[in-house]
């Protein structure tokens, strides 16, 4: 096998690098790559988009459709892990730890035993065990906010600057998984709930698609934001910049939802109870 | 073209797509309305494609630019007879396989069935994506939506599936990085990503090695997509273990599309006195046709199982249709696109088939099989037009377009492809005759008695098959056999456009 | 060999970018672990983005954001001056779906691992055998 794999991979690589003998030097500002279609984004996207980032304007505008299914194909991964992974069935639980928080004592309950009621005595605490640090906490703590804001910050100004959706969802959603490491799963699912992170996937998906709906519905073809112009008062060169700025605020939405969601059922195999 | 005309193109990609979007949510409180929401994003689709063929038969090639972009800026869907046609194929086979999914999902999957449409009605965006698309680079996105979600329903089958799927995940995910790398190697000597463009600006670049690579990689990217011998080797496992209802729907479309591919980028990205007369790539291909019509015949006649068997039969039908295209002149091409059609129909059926069988007996080994015509007559019905089908008599579709592959080989002077041709016709015979020994001519006294007492111990337990595994059961076997009969209709009108022009 | 030397300076970069990819493919054949196939795919995607971005580079150009701003807006933009912004934008689609692949193939990791208790691909298969 490892004979047959190593020729596979040379007769690959020789080929490839056949290949490599007639490419045009590399950075040639006259190579084809660079002198057929892609001249047109840059010395037209402010006058069509009035978006200075061209990789913004041609991700979202020129190329927005691709966009549009690079999103869906997010989507099909979060959907597709809950689909894989998810555990409906309540089983018997396993072996849990809690925490009696008045005596400092940490109780293992066996399976099938009883489990006492959450209230301000006990706390359930992952079974793999890692000694409470306050400082880990507290820093974290901290630390998320400042995080989320600034990814509300790549997300706003992908116009001007290297940023956008994508780049902002997944801050949101590091923040997100840095917050559920520091504390542990539950606590992060008790300020946003799985279903909260699905509908987070669908609702932004619905942003980005619905808006191509609307610029059907408004009479020109789908995902063509100039027909926004005629429902915000604009110019169609605006309602385009502002256009992807919607979609691009939908991609963040619908990104933060899947990051979050899969992590949720890859942490703890699908049980959404303890994990990592 | 006034804008509005052709907007009914874009309703066939995004009713399913905004259908999958809502669908998870609606699954929360309502999961029967899934399934009917499910069906009627489908229906939208399927009549979308139904009227865009129409407009492309009456007045010749539609665009659609997204955005509004003009190509090769923007991405744009662009529609000949092809594309229609097979546009058309995959919505009706979609249909009839989310009909057919409802106890399927309702049994196997409790509690998921949002998720499962959802990734259900993903899978088909995708497959419609990759239809419609004038792109390149748009249609690897499509790519990767479809085999995502493909993954994932396969993963869901018996044991094994998951094993199963996840050598499918890595062996397609290759595929798909090589499809990019070879439409890398087209972009960076052209620069273009858009189909209609590309095939004006490689005509003076065919001396390039670049582009011989790149026609290379995309070759082995999609061949590995379309399980072509000796790139077949997820396809077995990965569609026997698959739910029934994911394979009925996967099975038949996902290898027909990736052909499909092939058929666009050898004749409509490259221009056949490349890929015919200079490097001579159909006739290569055409051989690895042969090849794998003879592989699949025989490992199909080495298996206990008849899902299994179906999956080496497909094997060996992609290398009919591979090998029509490889032929490359226009009778075998005639063939090859028809057989896409009848060849998605028969594997449907049999698939359904399959599924009703599994439903009844919770088995799909040919054992499994045991008097079917006795105990499921209606069934047997089903099996016995598919069977007669995928072997070739005349009535069904099956036969005419094999018939215009046989054409067409024997035009070509291709003896390999029409011996071939023969030999798989035999094979299918045997195939079929074992399954139909089984399920017709064996009721010894014992078996008699111990297939009687244990119907009536599971009496209780089996219930008939239900109605949404008859009626696109039913719907299959007509199909079937209008292809066959009004065969000069489909050929005159659609298909004998969809042959590339040049040859 | 002066030919293949100064072909090498010249398009070194495509060449790593192929090492890189055969080392990656190297790795989904061969190697036994089912995580570390999944690397090795990752691997493999990673070598393709390389290669596109290296096609987007230009010769003293600079990042595709046109200069604005204050009295920035108003000169005439020429190509020549920004890099191809086009590979960008496909790789951005490339790593999204990278990363979507990594997520379902980890996913399936975890299915299998709870349905054979190996990660071992040789393990997994004389298990499937046995029955």
């Amino acid at each position: 096998m490892k004979a047959f794999a190593l020729i596979i991979v040379i007769l690959c690589a020789g080929l490839l690098i056949y290949g490599t003998s007639d490419f045009p030097p590399w950075s040639d500002p006259e190579s084809p790559a660079s002198t057929h279609v892609s001249p047109y984004y840059i010395e037209h996207t402010i006058e069509d988009t009035s978006v200075p980032n061209i990789v913004t304007s041609v991700l979202a505008d020129y190329r927005g459709f691709d966009t549009m299914f690079e999103t869906i194909v997010i989507f099909t991964a979060g959907i597709a892990c809950f689909f894989l992974l998810r555990v409906t069935k309540r089983e018997d639980h396993e072996s849990r730890l809690y925490h009696h928080l008045v005596t400092g004592v940490t109780l293992r309950i066996k399976e099938g035993g009883k489990l006492p009621d959450e209230s301000e005595e006990f706390r359930r605490v992952d079974t793999e065990w890692v000694p409470y640090s306050l400082i880990i906490k507290i820093t974290c703590r901290l630390i998320v906010p400042f995080i989320m804001l600034f990814a509300l910050y790549v997300i706003a100004h992908g116009h001007h600057s290297p940023g956008g959706g994508f780049q902002g969802g997944v801050i949101i959603g590091a923040a997100m998984i840095l917050f559920a490491i520091s504390n542990d799963l539950r606590a992060a699912i008790l300020r946003l709930s799985e279903k909260m992170a699905t509908f987070f996937c669908s609702a932004g998906v619905f942003i980005y698609a619905g808006t191509g709906l609307l610029c059907l519905l408004l009479g020109l073809n789908f995902l063509d934001y100039g027909a926004l112009a005629k429902i915000l008062f604009t110019d169609p060169v605006t309602a385009r910049s502002h256009g992807i700025l919607a979609v691009e605020i939908g991609v963040g939405i619908a990104v933060m939802g899947v990051v979050v969601s899969i992590y949720y059922n890859l942490s703890s195999a699908g049980k959404h109870d303890e994990g990592l | 073209m006034n804008p509005g005309q052709n907007d009914i193109i874009i309703l066939m990609v995004v009713a399913p797509l905004f259908a999958s979007i809502i669908v998870p949510i609606v699954g929360w409180r309502a999961k029967k309305l899934c399934y009917s929401l499910t069906i009627l994003a489908v229906l939208i689709s399927l009549f979308s494609s139904l009227i865009t063929a129409k407009t492309v038969m009456n007045h010749g090639p539609v665009q659609y630019y997204l955005g509004g972009w003009k190509p090769p800026w923007g991405i744009e869907f662009y529609i000949d007879h092809l594309n229609a046609f097979i546009a058309v194929v995959v919505t009706f086979i979609s249909f009839l396989g989310v009909i057919f999914s409802k106890t399927n999902v309702e049994n196997d999957l409790p509690n998921k069935e949002g998720a499962f449409y959802s990734l259900f009605l993903l899978l088909i965006t995708g497959l419609l994506g990759i239809v419609l698309t004038g792109d390149m680079f748009n249609l690897f996105v499509f790519l990767e939506v479809a085999s995502l979600s493909s993954y994932a329903l396969i993963a869901m089958g018996e044991k094994g599936a998951m094993y199963a799927s996840f050598r499918y995940l890595l062996i397609g995910t290759v595929g798909a990085s090589w499809y990019m790398l070879g439409v890398g190697y087209l972009y960076i000597v052209t620069g273009s990503l858009n189909m209609a463009n590309l095939s004006e600006l490689l005509p003076a670049l065919y001396q390039s090695k670049t582009i011989l690579v790149g026609f290379a990689f995309i070759l082995f990217g999609v061949g590995i997509k379309m399980a072509l011998f000796p790139l077949h080797a997820w396809l077995p496992d990965a569609y026997t273990y698959a739910p029934s209802a994911v394979s009925a729907m996967v099975a038949p479309l996902m290898t027909k599309v990736m052909i499909y591919v092939v058929i666009r980028v050898i004749f409509t990205v490259f221009q056949p006195e490349f890929t015919v007369d200079m490097i001579q790539a159909t006739s290569i291909l055409s051989w690895f046709g042969v090849l794998a019509i003879l592989f699949g015949g025989i490992m199909a006649l080495s298996q206990t199982d008849f899902k299994r068997m179906l999956c080496y039969i497909i094997v060996g039908e992609i290398g009919y249709i591979v090998g029509g295209v490889g032929i490359a002149n226009a009778t075998a091409l005639k063939g090859a696109i028809f057989h896409i059609l009848n060849d998605a129909l028969m594997m449907v059926c049999l698939f359904f088939v399959a599924g009703m069988v599994m439903y009844r007996k919770k088995g799909h080994r040919i054992s499994d099989f045991k008097g079917i015509f006795r105990e499921m007559p209606f069934a047997a019905i089903i099996f016995t037009v598919g069977a007669l089908a995928v072997i070739g008599v005349p009535p069904t579709g099956g036969f005419f377009s094999k018939w215009y592959l046989l054409l067409g080989g024997i035009e070509a002077k291709h003896w390999g492809f029409v011996v071939a041709l023969l030999i798989s016709t035999l094979i299918n015979v045997a195939l079929f005759a074992r399954v139909f020994d089984k399920g017709l001519y064996v009721h010894g006294h014992g078996s008699d008695h111990s297939s009687e007492s244990t119907d009536h111990s599971s009496g209780t337990l089996v219930q008939k098959t239900p109605l949404s595994m008859w009626i696109p059961a039913v719907i299959v076997i007509l199909a079937i056999l209008l292809a066959g009969i009004f065969n000069q209709a489909i050929l005159k009108n659609i298909v004998q456009f969809a042959v590339p022009s040049g040859l | 060999m002066g030919d293949l030397a100064k072909e090498f300076v010249t398009t070194y970069n495509y060449w790593v970018y192929i090492i890189l990819m055969m080392i990656g493919l190297y790795a989904v054949m061969v190697k036994n672990n089912l995580v570390k196939k999944i690397i090795g795919m990752n691997i493999v995607q990673t070598a393709i983005i390389l290669f596109f971005i290296s096609i987007g580079a230009k010769r003293g150009a600079t990042i595709p954001i046109i200069a604005h701003g204050h009295n920035g807006g108003e000169h005439a933009v020429h190509a020549a001056d920004y890099i191809n912004p086009l590979p960008h934008v496909l790789m951005l689609t490339a790593i999204v779906v990278a990363v979507a692949t990594l997520g379902v193939a980890l996913s399936l990791a975890i299915k299998i691992y709870q349905e054979y208790g190996t990660l071992e691909e040789d393990d997994i298969r004389t298990q499937t055998r046995e029955e």
